[in-house]
């Protein structure tokens, strides 16, 4: 399933994240693998409630009540700054949410540019104070011995606007977030993240809250930064076209768990999953035949108190066979680099 | 999960539909069903209501009765059954003369044991002044007897019978007060809002000035300065509107801030689009979406105005004697010296402690109720 | 900002002309005076005066002048700084006023502090809390400390101190300090007494504020900028003041102006029951005795701190509050 012998940075493995909530228990992420290469642009796609936000939050260990990890691992390879390779290899699953090894993985390790950057700023406070404390807490990324002075962090702040293209800096260090545009907003959030220089970015779906030109821009940025710092970057979305530009390597899931995944060309030109099918089939073109219905996936999410037992999808699949119904399938490889759960590519794994 | 939690109290796929098309009013007591301890409290407040209609039923005797020779009888609590057998009674009170101080010092006899009963003849009453009765939830078998089932005070009246008829006054007060409150607040916050310009500056004014005059002052000039001959109805009026001229700031200026909002809102721009008249886009679109609001508010504000009616009739200046309100009660209770030989002198002050919970109880059910976007 | 501030403070003395005309209205409103309640009272014990006398008296007191005219009068002596006659006491109203002023405001600022200081804490710790046992008795004690009259709190205190520990709670200060000139030790003193009416009268209050704090604080912790703080790898308590605290506190603070006039009513009522010196006993027989020069000095006093005070709450809110300070 790996893009090449390199160890990867970030390995889950079987998380199941669940929701206890009065009414019943919502197993919001229910199995879910997959891996992160060092320096790779992973895209997790799905529909709104499919689980890819809550495994983003349960990486970071952020999940809120009451929400609780109840199994898997999540393996991340840490690494100091100016190393190469080497590095102990943690488990975050296992780690206390407000431990504090957890807390120097946060902003430091793995940042999060989340998906509101309007919200996710404080209003009464300046960006530029909020990069600052950010940049403090995490001193040594940037100055192995020695503490940062509050000086030192305002010049690496207003360096970090302008690699992210934010003009006039020293002026701008000192705004407040509604003082901003919205591309400025989230070129800001993004220079937040980058701040502690971490290995991995999770990119909450950070192009849903902007208009479609600014979207161009924040896109390109983020493929300039992961180039420059060589980044590996988790993009959360739900829009398969910023997938295609962003991602090397897809996760599709579908009520918290994988449906398939694989390689960015071989998931948009040969899906093996009849999901990923349907998905694709979904989006609106500019060529083809024109007053047709657009293909729907038939059927409606079901009520996450009512998943349907054996694979989650079989209820809304076109391709349902007998056995769907009864048994869950697990993610088995249907090509070099490419994994589907569905029992359709099971027989055949089996035959081959 | 608002889903979640709605289609828990109606679960079932066909209750989806049932949702759909309930009325706004429908949702909002399903809503506050779920809050037992509000429902619990609801009750309760219903039950006090119910005295207020008839305080004569539930006393014992008539609160006006004085025997100077019974004062400050301690409480005489009622006791169930009777070896094993439901009997209820109280204990005897026997009196007497301490050799020093001279004062009556009463003891609780539990071995002479005054029967007692439910549903019992005892003295005559008008019943909303068109009938008499006779009947009485609670009294001694022997109606000659008295008894006294929360002590009695400083001129030998019963508290029970007092803190019923108090109940009446008090609550009462507290309703009208508030409800001539909600009108001026309505109105007024209405026309400012909806109306907005010169007319809002100036209510906006008026309501400033209200406001930062500190209201007990201002009670106690306008209390103050009403004629000691009045009588105790007069006064009782009088006190309700003096309460509510200054309580009605607060609910103008919310009435106020939501007309403003709701002015600016897309269905009010449909409304007009489709052709309505001002008073029907006032009346039929903008009220209902927060007349619950204001339900909620105005619940929250009886209790308020129960505090305040007891504060300033406890300092004389509300409901005089021989009107009963638990205030007027509680200046019973003003002399510490009184209050170490008789505490249970200050058992009208639990009765609103416990109305006041009640009310507020009910009110924070009725207003999360209200709000489409909770629970 | 400086203008919004300039604004108000010219407006001030505007506001409190009509102040002084509607407190002067309320006071005058019923009929009879200062003479009908003296010449009551002193029937009720025995004596008496003649026609003429009540005439006379009438006449040296200006009472028998119109409305206007009395109103006037006793405008152009607050101008020129004189609070008029207390007729009742025949003293400068200044002097009773001030003998009494220093310590109600005294005991209302040491209410509001030790309200504040319980009730931000408490807050803090239910929403950070929830559900929580310490939790659950927080809440109940507050909606008990609301619905209880503060006199009844007052009451019952007293009353237990002196039915069970035979301590008499009354007064600010012990014997030997009563009249004593103002030393630290007088202050220690002070300070030992006045924390138990401090606490009656701001109860109420701290109840109110506390489940606000509560309520305002659950809501901004669920928003995004927490979660971007956490992401960032603050302490959890460090982000928990810095960011949703700071916003929580918000509302709070533009309500900090309301809280005089109701410090100054509550504190009446307490002083009254705890026999505390206090201007508002001597605001309550000004106004039942009809004594309008002092009932009117004092409520104008009243006025003013209270306006003072809502611009003060204004300005710092301003000044903690980015969003309205920073003009668009």
């Amino acid at each position: 399933m790996t893009s090449d012998t390199a160890v990867p940075l970030l390995s889950v493995r079987d998380l199941r994240v669940s929701f206890t909530l009065d009414d019943g228990l919502v197993r919001a992420v229910d199995g879910t693998s997959f891996d992160v290469m060092p320096g790779q642009v992973l895209g997790i796609v799905g529909e709104s409630g499919c689980g890819k936000s809550v495994t983003m939050k349960a990486i970071l260990q952020l999940v809120d009540r009451p929400g609780k990890i109840t199994n898997g691992q999540i393996m991340f390879r840490r690494r100091p700054p100016g190393q190469e390779a080497g590095g102990e290899v943690v488990d975050l699953a296992l780690l206390p949410p407000k431990g504090a090894v957890m807390r120097e993985i946060r902003g430091a390790e793995i940042a999060l540019i989340p998906q509101e950057p309007m919200a996710s700023f404080s209003p009464v406070h300046t960006v530029g104070d909020q990069i600052i404390e950010a940049i403090m807490l995490h001193g040594h990324r940037w100055d192995a011995g020695r503490r940062i002075t509050r000086a030192q962090a305002r010049d690496i702040t207003i360096g970090l606007f302008r690699d992210v293209g934010i003009s006039m800096p020293e002026q701008r260090i000192d705004a407040y977030s509604w003082q901003l545009s919205g591309g400025l907003r989230q070129r800001a959030m993004i220079a937040m993240a980058l701040s502690c220089k971490p290995r991995l970015l999770i990119a909450d779906e950070p192009t849903t809250a902007i208009d479609v030109t600014t979207q161009a821009q924040v896109l390109a940025l983020l493929r300039d930064l992961q180039h420059k710092y060589n980044t590996a970057i988790i993009f959360i979305t739900h829009d398969l076209g910023v997938i295609a530009q962003m991602a090397s390597y897809v996760v599709v899931m579908y009520l918290g768990r994988v449906m398939e995944q694989g390689p960015v060309d071989e998931i948009f030109h040969a899906p093996a999953h009849p999901y990923t099918r349907a998905l694709l089939r979904s989006i609106p073109g500019l060529t083809g035949a024109t007053r047709t219905a657009l293909p729907v996936i038939s059927g409606t999410l079901p009520h996450p108190f009512n998943r349907p037992a054996g694979c989650p999808f079989h209820p809304r699949c076109p391709d349902v066979m007998a056995r769907c119904a009864e048994a869950v399938p697990n993610l088995e490889p249907v090509g070099p680099y490419q994994a589907a759960s569905c029992f359709l590519h099971h027989a055949e794994a089996s035959a081959t | 999960m608002a889903e979640g939690s709605i289609a828990g109290v109606a679960a079932g796929l066909a209750a989806e539909d049932r949702i759909a098309v309930a009325s706004n009013w429908k949702l909002v007591w399903w809503r506050f069903k779920r809050h037992h301890l509000a429902l619990f409290c609801a009750g309760l407040l219903i039950a006090l209501y119910m005295i207020v209609l008839c305080p004569d039923f539930f006393s014992t005797q008539n609160p006006e009765t004085t025997d100077a020779r019974q004062a400050f009888i301690p409480v005489q609590s009622v006791h169930l059954f009777d070896d094993g057998k439901f009997s209820p009674w109280v204990p005897a009170i026997v009196g007497k003369r301490h050799p020093v101080t001279l004062r009556m010092e009463w003891q609780a006899d539990p071995s002479r044991k005054v029967p007692v009963r439910f549903f019992t003849p005892g003295p005559v009453y008008q019943v909303f002044g068109l009938f008499e009765s006779r009947l009485h939830l609670i009294g001694p078998a022997d109606p000659t007897q008295r008894i006294f089932l929360l002590g009695s005070d400083r001129l030998g009246r019963d508290q029970w019978s007092r803190i019923m008829h108090g109940t009446q006054t008090s609550m009462t007060v507290g309703l009208v007060a508030v409800a001539l409150s909600v009108i001026l607040g309505v109105v007024l916050g209405g026309l400012s809002g909806y109306l907005g310009g010169k007319t809002d500056q100036v209510i906006q004014r008026v309501i400033e000035l209200l406001q930062s005059v500190p209201t007990i002052p201002i009670w106690l000039a306008l209390s103050a300065a009403l004629p000691r001959d009045w009588t105790p109805i007069q006064v009782f009026f009088a006190i309700t509107v003096i309460l509510s001229l200054v309580g009605w700031t607060t609910l103008g200026r919310e009435v106020r801030g939501r007309f403003l909002a709701l002015r600016e809102e897309d269905f009010v721009l449909a409304a007009r689009l489709a052709g309505c008249s001002r008073m029907r886009i006032i009346l039929r679109h903008m009220v209902p979406t927060f007349l619950s609001h204001i339900i909620a508010t105005s619940s929250l504000a009886i209790p308020v105005m129960i505090i305040n009616e007891t504060s300033l009739s406890f300092l004389g200046l509300g409901i005089r004697p021989p009107a009963i309100s638990w205030g007027v009660l509680l200046q019973e209770a003003q002399n510490i010296q009184t209050l170490a030989l008789a505490p249970w002198l200050l058992i009208p002050g639990v009765v609103v402690i416990v109305a006041v919970l009640a009310f507020n109880l009910v009110g924070d059910g009725l207003r999360d109720a209200a709000d489409p976007y909770s629970g | 900002m400086t203008r919004y501030i300039t604004q108000r403070l010219l407006l001030l003395p505007f506001l409190l002309l009509i102040y002084s005309f509607v407190i002067f209205v309320v006071i005058q409103a019923p009929p009879g005076d200062f003479l009908t309640s003296y010449v009551a009272t002193l029937s009720a014990s025995g004596s008496s005066m003649s026609a003429e006398q009540i005439q006379a008296l009438r006449h040296s007191y200006g009472l028998d002048q119109p409305f206007v005219v009395q109103y006037g009068l006793w405008l152009k002596n607050l101008l020129q700084g004189d609070l008029g006659l207390s007729l009742e006491y025949q003293r400068p109203s200044a002097d009773l006023i001030s003998e009494q002023l220093g310590l109600t405001l005294a005991l209302a600022l040491f209410s509001f502090v030790l309200t504040w200081a319980i009730a931000v804490p408490a807050g803090i710790y239910s929403a950070t809390h929830p559900r929580s046992i310490i939790d659950h008795v927080l809440t109940v004690v507050n909606y008990v400390g609301v619905a209880t009259p503060n006199f009844m709190l007052a009451l019952i205190l007293m009353w237990a101190a002196f039915a069970y520990f035979d301590i008499s709670v009354t007064g600010l200060f012990s014997p030997d300090f009563v009249d004593a000139p103002w030393s630290i030790a007088r202050v220690l003193d002070l300070l030992a007494h006045i924390w138990l009416p401090a606490l009656v009268l701001g109860i109420a209050g701290t109840a109110r504020l506390s489940r606000i704090m509560r309520a305002n604080l659950l809501d901004e912790l669920n928003k995004p900028y927490v979660v971007t703080a956490r992401a960032k790898g603050m302490k959890e308590w460090r982000l928990v003041l810095r960011y949703p605290v700071r916003l929580a506190l918000n509302p709070l603070i533009s309500t900090i102006g309301w809280y005089l006039p109701a410090l100054f009513s509550g504190s009446l009522i307490v002083a009254t029951v705890m026999n505390l010196p206090n201007i508002g006993p001597l605001l309550l027989r000004a106004l039942i005795n009809r004594d309008m020069y002092l009932a009117g000095g004092i409520l104008l006093i009243y006025s003013f701190l209270t306006i003072v005070g809502t611009l003060l709450s204004d300005i710092l809110l301003a000044l903690v509050d980015p969003r309205i300070r920073v003009e668009n």
